[in-house]
């Protein structure tokens, strides 16, 4: 027994063939599987490397992950231009081809499903930043801020520099909802996305608004208009679109926190409710 | 304020619909149905690893009195 089997997506038979040179994860070909009437597109990969084992071991290696994300994307990617394929998600590895019928044959109706809702559809994925702060700040090199000449002076700064935040932090989070309620109202559907970590983005700027939006690719020029419109004249912030994706965010299996656009950690903002009764209240003052 | 289209797509893009998108096979380890050996892994904790270290947008706000 030579390999495992990557599955990338699951799409209805091909009527123009694949890219010859479609390559996978591992370097391995991608390859259609038919059964039952559906396409699993596979590639062959290495048990040392895709073995439950090692595949957790790997998965923590950013670098293993980065190569592995593009060469999964690149095979759904070439897909998209021929059909419309069901992504599946990253690394999802099964014994052998008789697995992958299996998995088939166990969930074709809902791939059918699926499929049939997202037929001619991509996703666009919209990303609002607050830049780095500098319209209220001045950077310090330029303009040192004067020493506070006292306590009640140091508190003003202070103050002030607090409400310019809280300011910018408002325009952000008005501009991101409006602008999120347009494109939404606008797609077939929409998801959020967690707000990206700029550690790890390695982006300017606070990531205050990151949403998927599913639209025809018929829509998608008017979509893709709306987002370029939305630079009003918002300053200090910044939007992003990417895309067009296949429907990653929108294949039924992520309907979890559809929190709010911006500001989860927003002060004020009412606690969670606490379960009643479950944990005795600890004394308020001893 | 500007539009930004990029030609070459971010790793954090990616993951943003590689790791939380994307359909579903089964749970979180191997699993055995019927004669198929199914291999999945929990990226949850990797992910979570990673939000954990998303700095909170008021730590300049909190730091006062």
């Amino acid at each position: 027994m030579s390999g495992l089997r990557y599955v990338y997506a699951v799409c209805r038979p091909l009527e123009a063939p694949l890219q010859v040179q479609l390559t996978g994860v591992a370097g391995a070909p991608a390859k259609p599987l038919h059964h039952h009437g559906l396409v699993a597109v596979v590639s062959e990969v290495p048990e040392r490397d895709f073995a439950e084992e090692p595949l957790r071991a790997h998965l923590e290696d950013l670098d293993w992950l980065a190569a592995t994300a593009r060469a999964h994307q690149g095979v759904v990617d070439a897909l998209t231009v021929v059909t419309t394929p069901l992504p599946l998600r990253l690394a999802t590895v099964f014994r052998d081809d008789s697995g992958v019928r299996s998995m088939i044959e166990a969930r074709e109706d809902h791939f059918r499903a699926t499929l049939d809702r997202l037929e001619g559809r991509v996703e666009w994925g919209v990303k609002v930043y607050m830049e780095p702060e500098r319209s209220e700040q001045p950077a310090p090199a330029a303009q040192p801020v004067p020493k506070a000449a006292s306590g009640r002076e140091y508190l003003r700064q202070r103050r002030q520099q607090t409400r310019a935040s809280e300011d910018m932090w408002q325009k952000a989070e008005t501009f991101a909802t409006r602008l999120h309620g347009k494109l939404a109202a606008f797609a077939e559907d929409s998801r959020l996305h967690t707000p990206q970590n700029p550690a790890l983005s390695g982006v300017e700027g606070r990531n205050v608004l990151n949403a998927s939006y599913l639209v025809t690719r018929r829509a998608s020029e008017k979509f893709v208009e709306l987002v370029d419109r939305a630079k009003d004249d918002v300053p200090g912030l910044r939007v992003e679109l990417t895309g067009p994706w296949a429907a990653y965010s929108f294949t039924g299996e992520t309907p979890e926190e559809p929190g709010e656009p911006v500001g989860q950690d927003v002060p004020g903002e009412p606690e969670k409710p606490g379960e009643p009764g479950a944990r005795e209240e600890p004394g308020k003052k001893a | 304020m500007t539009v930004v289209e990029r030609r070459e797509i971010a790793l954090v893009d990616l993951l943003d619909r590689l790791l939380a998108g994307g359909v579903v096979i089964t749970g979180d380890i191997t699993l055995r149905i019927a004669d198929v050996d199914l291999v999945r892994i929990d990226l949850n904790a990797l992910i979570s690893s990673v939000n954990a270290q998303v700095p909170s947008p008021f730590e300049h706000l909190e730091e006062q009195p």
